[in-house]
């Protein structure tokens, strides 16, 4: 029996069918893969931390290579001693603060009455105390973000940037090893006043060496997602001051 | 070819060279100029477009008596995206990080010009078998200038290929840069992609002359 494509009734029931079909298909894939997608996002988010505070596995000088993720929640466990979620002057501490998704928070902090809830995670490395803040603003196309890790003095002991889309080549070299590895040492409070970090062009210091100017070597071209990142840390880093502040 | 007959292989091999569908077509060019800055991208993307391409081609040409041709477009449009869903999910569930390099470009699959095209033109009118060779064949075609595309930016570019420094470095002025070579930012930027394609559109068409329009 041949069917009459051509029918209305015929075309309408199709579309129903393949709508129907689709839609289960793509709904029962999505929820069996959700916990693994899950799982992956956490995993990033401890690897990223832990990359910040110096806990990662580069052997080259161009290597951003993280701790693996079979490994990564029990390093995470060791190395990050503490998390704390700041909210005004309240200090709480909460072992899962790492799972605050912080763009939320900004978002709900624009109404004014809200307090955002800051996570802060404060591990140990070498003896040394290491406090590692989430960051995240706007790059060229899209959202950047990261982690910056400092010690109480808030001088930068590592970093570590992501971005949704940036171009290949410009912007996204932000996660490259020879940007971020030019934040260390450079210090976010100058004398008592929060200064910032600036991702500057021309200040001819390309190697740079002088760790005393809070400034770092742009990228070439790409001009708006380095004002991008200047933007985020100014902003970002900033809601911690206070709490640095008491530490010393 | 002992697996193919003559007229299958031909199916394969024409899109790779003389009914190309980015030099001789011109189709697919918008996802050609946005994603070769780099060369593992490129393959990547290209390794993506042949399973869409492959799947989506059989898929269709199995219901190629059954499709409304009224809605047939938006058909096509339902199979490339549920396809591209999938794709898109397996790599975040099972190589997150591939995942992550490649957000937007997995998602740029979908309004590929090829894609539609050889469903429409190909798989609606002939059997499985046949469909999927000729969308093997066409996304390879494709692959192989993204890939040829993505070799020059990258290495005249940025001076790297798969991130590897093989020109030397440009700030210790090492090998090509020790004697006043200078990376050329312009590849680096989406208009020299359709440079670079142009270049080599001229190449092809020089050396088969069958290939020049005439008017």
């Amino acid at each position: 029996m041949a069917i009459n494509t051509e029918k209305n009734s015929y075309t309408v029931v199709f579309a129903i069918i393949m709508v129907l079909v689709v839609g289960s298909l793509l709904a029962g894939l999505a929820n069996g893969f959700k916990p693994l997608i899950k799982a992956n996002e956490r995993y990033e988010k401890q690897q990223n931390i832990l990359y910040a505070m110096g806990v990662h596995e580069n052997e080259g000088p161009n290597d951003v290579v993280f701790i693996p993720t079979d490994r990564v929640e029990a390093e995470f466990a060791k190395y990050i001693k503490k998390q704390y979620v700041i909210q005004g002057d309240k200090v709480i501490e909460d072992d899962q603060a790492y799972l605050i998704d912080i763009k939320k928070e900004a978002n709900k902090a624009k109404d004014g009455n809200y307090q955002r809830r800051l996570p802060l995670f404060v591990g140990e490395k070498d003896g040394e105390e290491i406090y590692v803040m989430p960051v995240r603003g706007k790059g060229l196309w899209d959202a950047i973000w990261g982690f910056v890790a400092v010690d109480k003095t808030m001088t930068i002991k590592g970093v570590y940037f992501d971005h949704k889309g940036e171009t290949p080549g410009l912007g996204a070299e932000i996660k490259q090893r020879y940007f971020m590895d030019d934040f260390t040492g450079e210090k976010f409070l100058d004398g008592g006043a929060f200064e910032g970090i600036t991702v500057a062009k021309g200040n001819n210091d390309p190697k740079n060496e002088d760790k005393s100017d809070g400034e770092v070597d742009a990228l070439a071209g790409a001009t708006i997602t380095g004002d991008g990142l200047t933007a985020m840390l100014k902003k970002d880093v900033k809601l911690y001051v206070d709490y640095f502040k008491k530490l010393n | 070819m002992g697996l193919l007959s003559k007229k299958d292989s031909k199916l394969i091999l024409d899109p790779l060279a003389d009914n190309n569908p980015i030099t001789i077509q011109v189709l697919g060019i918008c996802s050609a100029l946005a994603i070769t800055a780099q060369l593992k991208p490129s393959i990547v993307m290209a390794i993506s477009v042949i399973f869409v391409l492959g799947v989506g081609n059989v898929i269709i040409s199995l219901m190629r008596n059954i499709i409304p041709s009224k809605i047939r477009i938006i058909v096509q449009l339902i199979v490339v995206a549920t396809l591209v869903i999938i794709v898109d999910q397996v790599l975040k569930a099972f190589a997150y990080e591939l995942s992550k390099e490649l957000s937007v470009f997995i998602g740029l699959i979908i309004t590929n010009c090829i894609i539609m095209g050889r469903f429409e033109a190909f798989a609606l009118g002939n059997g499985p078998w046949k469909s999927f060779l000729d969308g093997v064949g066409n996304a390879l075609g494709y692959g192989i200038i993204l890939i040829i595309v993505g070799f020059f930016r990258e290495l005249l570019g940025s001076g790297t290929l798969f991130g590897f420094k093989v020109l030397g470095d440009p700030v210790e002025k090492t090998f090509l840069y020790s004697i006043g070579y200078e990376n050329n930012g312009f590849m680096v930027l989406p208009p020299m992609a359709l440079i670079v394609v142009g270049i080599i559109i001229w190449v092809q068409r020089s050396r088969n002359r069958a290939l020049i329009e005439e008017n």
